[in-house]
């Protein structure tokens, strides 16, 4: 078709238009977003395992994924049981075939009849079936104790880090000096970062203590809410327990001090403990914040206001692409709650396969099931392998002189120290890089080896980490391990 | 600016005092008192974000809070004028029993429970497309995050559909982007382009009536809306000097950037012509506009006279001044057309012309999320890689998919023959999508007791028809409409044995509301 007659021309010199979408024009919040994990590093690998599946020649032969909490992508194996109900629900006409347990038919049954048509291809309801949601309230009682848990109060959602931005979203408000202020731990996950950047709302670090295997310290939330109220409006408290990256798992009286301390600040608790299944250290206990808070009686029970978060992409299960999760509300406003529905509602529900998963996770085969054995064998041997990639980790690492790394209570993560030298900084500094990634890049330009610099966390100044995943099959491990401290030695030499 | 975007906003989603003030019966019951001497919460309605807070979504809104609630009380055995409550409020299939495709069922089955790779009872051609997808996964396994653009190989099938959809012009998987439904697509890319303050804040169009993702998204993201009207007499047509009109206004109070459109429309179910399209590109080219085209109904198209133009074929056989410049993001996802997995939350955009830079915002925005669902990715491949002929499962598939869209178009039809015998009703001709917006007039005393309960007059038309008989549709003031104008939005979806029962008591109830109101 032709230009139409008359039509303005605003066709720059070279035939193409300045365009509508522009970094200028765009989104400047979107423009600060960033998140490290999946950031310059991994776009870095991606061209290098391109450039290998090309033939270039390198000094590794595969590309080392160390950088996401992916379990499956390093290997580990599905539970069984999980993926048999799974597709018994997606195909029902395998209900009739004999290679499926009974208890898994009985499973997938039961939750067909709770979709709309019986099928896993409608859409649920915003908050999710009302069936999981009863079982997710099940779970958490049982894990509390007994604590009751409402399933009016539970929420699933696509993967814990949508519950995680939804309530962000709700709890942002003001403007400059009344501008919200979110409280996260440094080091932290970066989706709080980017989820604040995009937000607009007001980022107030609160520094865990390396020197106490990163314990949180009431001290430095008082210090960090204090400096806060200068310029903003800190209305939140987030906590991640099992942490990420840092893999410590809070004590109780830690849980119990955090609670009396956003009680009397007035802060909203946002508990992330998706790492609930991954605890390691002898020594170590996962608490809920829920069960504590109820726990503590009045007025903590009945007026601290609190949601937790969980996922099945971690624990034993690693269902990371399946978007599974929830969120647990507690003493929550009835009005600002319906209002969570309805913001909810907007993206019509989670992906039923997700929830699906989430309610086998919540209610696993019982012992009288004939899945159990099978369930639990698998199950612990998850666990137990990383628990000993963890401790191994730790082990290795610490061997290395110039590294140095903290017990790996919980998580997925060794988030060790490295000491670098002056020289390697300045270099990092002429290049314009954050020190601890210019030492990130040269490790996988070396070694094929993908980790996240500290930096993409958060770190004390003048230190540096890097974050790196136990996932790897064991052998595997070792041999990383090994590489890594070989090249922090070379690379320590050379710049020395 | 609050001023201004309000009126923007008017005649579109009138906020009436009982929309988000309804009270769930049974949740939320009053504390007992040594309770209530608390002090105040953190969060409450006045200290929440007033952008979430005036966000509204009829869809699921308060007429469907209404519904739940009777269907609780019908559950209880309270006795009511009906045994069941009909949702055809929502554009799901399968919640009214329409039947998966069984490939589709059968691939995802085997990529996620691989042992199924060795059972006889499953078609090769399944079994090859699954392989195809696992080994694209990390660690073979749909329980690994994919990358946060999508697998690659489904992006390549998606360009290689698109490729085929319109007759060779190429696509490129560097520009498709797999999400977590259409919905995701649309919210994420409206979120990058809305920015500026004051009079230079974003203008988003929208048809109206709309689909109200967009008001939503628009409402949340604090950009302002900029209402352009489809012609209700000319079958809900898109004019230009319309879109003219609507751009001229807005431009006194905010920076029009963004064009939305819907095609096939939701609600309206017109399908938009070949040169209507092209007017409107050249519209968006000539006023600068990014513009958003919401495809998703592509597969859902039953007037004989009809037929699906993409946007991007149209722009690229536009020539090169267009298909050069005009920047472009397409919609497409598995929820609606003949496979209906709405749960499955699969989805994808396409897009055209965006600056380099952009792309890569774009991708560190998604990566924050990590992936879309990779089962709705899977789910997705399916449906732009369907089984062709000469494959073993093409023709099971072939017939299912058929039988699916020909029953809609049977309902389509039977929806509006019928809704046009009703005096008072005037249904335009669906000619796409699952839905009929019929317009109905309201007598004067009915809009009068509408306004004396605080609501939108069609709201209260429809809260009465699903009290008298558990009919749940939306009203049309959830969608936007010309001001004094009255419609709903009703589904097509229901089987055509019900489905006519339905409209026989829409049609017995509109008589009798227009006696009692005379």
């Amino acid at each position: 078709m032709a230009l139409r007659a008359g039509a303005q021309s605003q066709t720059a010199r070279n035939g193409i238009k300045e365009k509508v979408l522009t970094l200028d024009t765009m989104n400047p919040c979107v423009q600060r977003v960033e998140y490290a994990v999946r950031g310059p590093i991994v776009l870095r690998a991606l061209e290098l395992e391109q450039e290998l599946r090309q033939g270039v020649k390198k000094p590794f032969t595969e590309v080392i994924r160390a950088n996401i909490g992916d379990a499956q992508a390093m290997g580990q194996k599905p539970i069984t049981f999980l993926r048999q109900v799974l597709a018994l629900c997606i195909y029902p006409d395998l209900l009739s075939s004999l290679d499926f347990p009974e208890d898994a038919k009985r499973r997938a049954q039961r939750i067909l009849q709770a979709c709309g048509g019986h099928s896993l291809g409608a859409y649920s309801i915003s908050s999710g079936i009302q069936l999981i949601r009863e079982d997710v309230a099940q779970y958490i009682e049982r894990r509390d104790g007994g604590i009751p848990a409402d399933p009016n109060n539970i929420f699933l959602s696509t993967g814990a880090s949508s519950a995680i931005v939804t309530v962000l979203k709700l709890l942002v408000a003001g403007e400059g000096r009344t501008r919200t202020g979110v409280l996260i731990p440094i080091p932290q996950y970066p989706l709080y970062s980017a989820t604040l950047a995009e937000l607009n709302a007001v980022q107030v670090d609160y520094y865990l203590d390396e020197e106490n295997v990163w314990a949180l310290n009431v001290a430095e939330l008082q210090r960090a809410l204090h400096q806060a109220r200068d310029h903003c409006r800190p209305r939140v408290l987030c906590v991640i327990n099992p942490g990420n990256p840092t893999g410590q798992v809070q004590t109780r009286e830690c849980i119990e001090a955090v609670i009396r301390f956003a009680f009397e600040e007035r802060l909203f608790l946002m508990a992330d403990e998706v790492y609930q299944d991954n605890v390691y250290a002898q020594g170590s206990r996962f608490h809920s914040f829920k069960k504590v808070l109820t726990e503590m009686g009045p007025p903590y029970a009945e007026q601290q206001e609190l949601a937790s978060f969980h996922s099945v992409s971690k624990g034993y299960m690693g269902e990371c692409g399946f978007r599974g999760g929830y969120v647990e509300v507690v003493n929550m406003d009835p009005e600002v709650q319906r209002q969570m529905l309805k913001l909810m509602s907007v993206r019509l529900c989670p992906p039923v396969p997700g929830q699906a998963l989430l309610d086998m996770v919540v209610s696993p085969p019982a012992p009288s099931d004939p899945s159990f054995v099978q369930f639990q064998a698998e199950r612990q041997e998850v666990l137990a392998e990383l628990a000993a990639k963890a401790k191994l980790t730790e082990q290795v690492f610490n061997e290395v002189p110039g590294i140095h790394c903290n017990p790996v209570q919980g998580a997925m993560y060794s988030f060790p120290r490295v000491q670098l030298p002056p020289r390697a900084v300045h270099r990092a500094q002429e290049l314009g890089l954050a020190p601890d990634m210019f030492f990130c890049m040269c490790l996988l330009e070396e070694t094929g080896i993908c980790v996240v610099p500290g930096s993409g966390f958060g770190q004390q100044e003048g230190t540096y980490h890097f974050r790196m995943t136990i996932l790897p099959p064991m052998e595997k491990l070792r041999v990383l391990l090994e590489k890594l401290s070989h090249f922090h030695a070379k690379f320590t030499r050379e710049y020395s | 600016m609050q001023r201004a975007a309000a009126l923007a906003r008017k005649g579109c989603c009138p906020r009436t005092a009982g929309a988000w003030g309804r009270r769930w019966s049974s949740a939320a019951a009053e504390a007992p008192a040594v309770l209530r001497a608390r002090r105040g919460r953190i969060l409450t309605p006045e200290s929440m974000n007033p952008q979430v807070r005036a966000v509204e979504y009829a869809v699921r809104g308060p007429i469907v809070l209404k519904a739940v609630e009777i269907e609780l009380e019908l559950q209880r055995g309270i006795k009511k004028p009906f045994t069941e409550v009909i949702r055809a409020n929502i554009g799901d299939a399968q919640a009214m029993g329409q039947q998966p495709i069984t490939f589709l069922r059968q691939v995802m089955a085997l990529c996620t429970y691989p042992n199924l790779l060795d059972s006889p009872s499953f078609p090769e051609d399944a079994k090859k497309r699954a392989r195809r997808i696992l080994q694209a996964c990390g660690g073979n396994s749909l329980g690994s995050y994919s990358a946060s653009q999508g697998v690659n190989c489904i992006r390549e099938d998606v360009a290689a559909y698109i490729t085929r959809r319109d007759g060779g012009m190429p696509a490129d998987p560097d520009n498709i982007y797999l999400t977590t439904g259409a919905s995701d697509g649309i919210s994420t890319i409206l979120k990058i382009l809305v920015s500026g303050g004051g009079k230079s804040r974003t203008g988003v169009m929208i048809p109206i009536p709309q689909y109200p993702l967009y008001s939503a998204v628009i409402s949340e993201l604090d950009a302002i809306q900029v209402n352009y009207y489809l012609d209700e007499e000319n079958c809900w047509a898109l004019n230009v000097h319309e879109l003219r009109r609507a751009v001229r206004e807005a431009k006194n109070h905010c920076d029009p950037k963004v064009l939305c459109i819907i095609n096939p429309g939701n609600p309206t179910g017109q399908v938009q012509s070949r040169k209507c399209i092209e007017d409107v590109i050249h519209f968006a080219w000539e006023e600068k506009l990014f513009l958003l085209a919401d495809e998703v109904y592509q597969d859902n198209v039953y007037s004989p006279d009809c037929r699906f133009h993409s946007f991007k074929k149209v722009l690229y056989e536009m020539g090169p001044e267009y298909s050069n410049n005009v920047e472009l993001a397409s919609f497409h996802s598995t929820s609606k057309g003949y496979m209906g997995e709405c749960g499955y939350r699969g989805g994808y955009m396409e897009v055209i012309n965006l600056h380099p830079e952009i792309k890569g915002q774009l991708v560190k925005l998604l990566s924050v999320r990590l992936c879309p669902p990779v089962s709705g990715q899977a789910a997705m491949d399916i449906v732009v890689n369907p089984p062709v002929a000469g494959e073993e499962s093409f023709e099971q598939f072939h017939k299912e998919k058929e039988s699916v869209l020909g029953n809609l178009a049977t309902k389509a039809k039977l929806t509006e023959n019928l809704f046009n015998e009703v005096p008072g009703i005037h249904c335009n001709p669906l000619q796409g999508a699952m839905y009929a917006f019929p317009r109905i007039f309201i007598p004067t005393k009915a809009v009068e007791a509408a306004q004396a309960h605080k609501m939108a007059p069609d709201m209260f038309y429809c809260m009465k028809l699903l009290e008298e008989t558990g009919i749940c549709v939306v009203p049309g003031s959830g969608f936007g409409q010309r001001e004094g104008t009255y419609h709903f939005r009703m589904t097509i979806l229901p089987p055509v044995e019900k489905l006519k029962t339905v409209l026989q008591k829409v049609k017995d109830f509109h008589i009798k509301f227009l006696d009692k109101y005379a």
